[in-house]
């Protein structure tokens, strides 16, 4: 177990530099600099504000002093567009936003998702098994950036229960449309991994056995069907973790909740590199560790997985 | 005793209504897909789709960026979708024919889906199989090099590479070509490792068949049929994908559209109450995916029919 660990990090970690170089080589080919604006600085101006940065340094010393600095000190330098902020400043602003709905909205994905298929398995073919199949096709043609929109039609201008975005600190009654237009599709997934999958393991042997020596169903079903009903799930949530991040900015830009997100769409408009590159190694950081999270439970549960 | 002529005559043309032709894989998934009817359904849907796209914008009455002025500021009562004015759609906020829009949104994200499920299908397929076929060290390369690229969030990089290269439809292309094939290339190297063991695999190698042939001329026919499935399945990923860069305004540019974009721009309004700005565009977008989704089910259960 300790040597599977060891050789799922040794293939995280080149990856993570992989997604570093990759980025900061976009971002150095990058026609332009931060401090072309429409009204030039005089050229004297501009080399000391690169030195500042430095910015005039060779290529190879750039590249090693940001991953360095990254990796040392988990410093991405300063935003090339808020004066008064490093991108540090700017991710520790949204990122608890975004931490906060990304955690709900993952909960109730998972919960609702798993307790729907294995629901809708257990009953096969009944009104519930038809409303859950039903439930998971639909929201596939509803991914978040339609669910938004049709949450908000709907509950903040029909109806008028919800407010129609904003923050507040994270009151429950901002984070429940962000929650269900960022988990619907996902959730949609899950229940239907989870049906057809528990469907399968309810056909094998040992469940028969399990029936015929007489054990109530809730003890079938948690004791013997969950464990191995859960493996396509949990293969299924890296992907999931992955999409959600990035609805993440759907769900910041729509309803103002001021996630990093919504920092990282203004600093596209704005050309704001560091900020960019910064969200994107931070998003890949949490994708890579997730996925290795992800690795390593599914070798725990299942341990004839070894690779 | 003769047999009675008639009678021999009788089990001479049974014999000959008895040599059936022989049906083909195709000949028969064919069969299974008609009967699928859901699948059918879906497939005319997106023909008819597809046909607005292609021959909606000669039905038009405006070109997608006229902008009539004299409607900006008065959507609500004069922008409505009315046959009488030849906005059949109504217009967008800034008075362009919304009709016209959709036409050529339809079209945008259709090309962006078929455009990422071709790269996929030429790239994917013979990375896979080139990985499968070789197998080995080049195998665990490749595929660890896929297994990369798959953690990495692509949708952050490509707006990075959006925002330094400039927001245009081929790099929109470029990009959504970067990720498309990496699915296809699992699939078609788990596929190819059950087919190279297969016979005719080895006689080619036996009779000494360069192994570039045999991965074209062997392998890569037999994996067509999954190929497809997943390519169906991958078109309407790949829309929801471009759709989402266009929702955040920073794909196709303007007087250019998408679907993903005129949802964008209805979600605005609909709050004044022009839902028909928003109703329109989502409508053919849920129609278009839904359409893929069943049609690549109905492919899947025709062509690999023990998965059911």
């Amino acid at each position: 177990m300790l040597s599977f660990v060891v050789r799922r990090l040794a293939v995280a970690i080149p990856t993570l530099l992989i997604l570093v170089v990759l980025s900061f080589i976009l971002m150095y080919s990058a026609p332009g600099g931060p401090f072309n604006s429409e009204r030039p600085l005089p050229p004297e101006v501009l080399a000391n504000i690169e030195a500042k940065y430095g910015l005039d340094q060779p290529f190879w010393k750039q590249i090693v002093n940001y991953v360095s600095g990254v990796v040392t000190s988990f410093d991405f330098g300063p935003s090339f567009q808020y004066k008064d902020r490093t991108v540090n400043d700017v991710i520790a602003q949204g990122f608890p936003v975004t931490l906060t709905y990304g955690f709900w909205s993952f909960v109730v994905a998972v919960t609702v998702g798993v307790s729907l298929g294995v629901a809708a398995a257990i009953k096969q073919n009944s009104w519930l098994d038809y409303l859950a199949v039903g439930i998971s096709i639909g929201a596939q043609v509803l991914p978040n950036f339609v669910m938004a929109p049709i949450l908000l039609l709907v509950f903040t201008l029909w109806l008028g229960w919800l407010p129609g975005g904003g923050w507040e600190g994270g009151q429950w009654n901002y984070l429940i449309m962000p929650v269900i237009a960022l988990s619907t599709s996902y959730m949609a997934s899950i229940a239907r991994i989870t049906r057809s999958s528990m469907l399968e393991v309810l056909n094998t042997n040992f469940i028969r056995t399990a029936q015929a020596k007489g054990l109530p169903m809730r003890r079938v079903i948690w004791r013997h069907a969950m464990k191995p009903t859960i493996l396509p799930v949990l293969s299924y949530l890296g992907p999931a973790f992955v999409g959600m991040i990035t609805g993440s900015v759907i769900i910041d830009v729509f309803f103002s909740t001021g996630g990093i997100g919504q920092f990282f769409v203004n600093s596209a408009f704005n050309r704001d590199y560091s900020v960019i590159m910064g969200i994107t190694i931070l998003v890949g950081t949490l994708t890579i560790l997730f996925n290795l999270l992800v690795d390593i439970l599914y070798a725990w549960i299942d341990p004839k997985i070894r690779y | 005793m003769f047999p009675n002529r008639a009678a021999v005559e009788g089990v001479g043309e049974a014999m000959e209504l008895a040599e059936v032709k022989g049906r083909s894989l195709w000949a028969d998934a064919r069969t299974r897909f008609f009967r699928n009817r859901a699948a059918v359904v879906s497939l005319i849907m997106l023909m008819l789709v597809a046909g607005f796209a292609l021959f909606g914008g000669a039905f038009a009455e405006y070109e997608n960026d006229f902008v009539d002025f004299s409607l900006i500021g008065s959507n609500a009562y004069k922008g409505v979708p009315s046959v009488e004015t030849g906005h059949y759609f109504g217009t967008d906020s800034n008075g362009r024919d919304l009709f016209a829009r959709t036409v050529q949104g339809t079209g945008i994200s259709l090309m962006v889906g078929v455009v990422g499920a071709l790269v996929a299908v030429i790239v994917g397929t013979l990375y896979g199989a080139t990985a499968g076929y070789y197998g080995g060290r080049v195998d665990g390369l490749m595929m660890r090099i896929v297994d990369v690229l798959m953690s990495i969030p692509f949708m952050f990089v490509l707006i990075l590479m959006l925002v330094i290269f400039g927001r245009s439809i081929f790099m929109l292309f470029l990009g959504i070509g970067l990720i498309s094939w990496l699915d296809m290339a699992r699939i078609a190297r788990g596929q190819t490792l059950t087919i190279k063991n297969k016979e005719f695999v080895e006689v080619a190698v036996a009779t000494g068949v360069h192994p570039v042939k045999i991965i074209l001329r062997h392998i890569v026919p037999n994996l067509l049929g999954i190929v497809i499935v997943y390519a169906t399945l991958l078109v309407p990923n790949m829309i929801i994908f471009e759709s989402f860069i266009s929702f955040l305004g920073l794909g196709v540019q303007e007087p250019a559209t998408s679907l993903g974009a005129l949802i964008n721009e209805g979600s605005r309004t609909m709050q004044f109450g022009y839902y028909w700005q928003i109703a329109y565009p989502l409508f053919f977008f849920v129609v278009t995916i839904f359409a893929f989704f069943f049609v690549g089910d109905g492919l899947r259960d025709a062509l690999d029919p023990k998965d059911r």
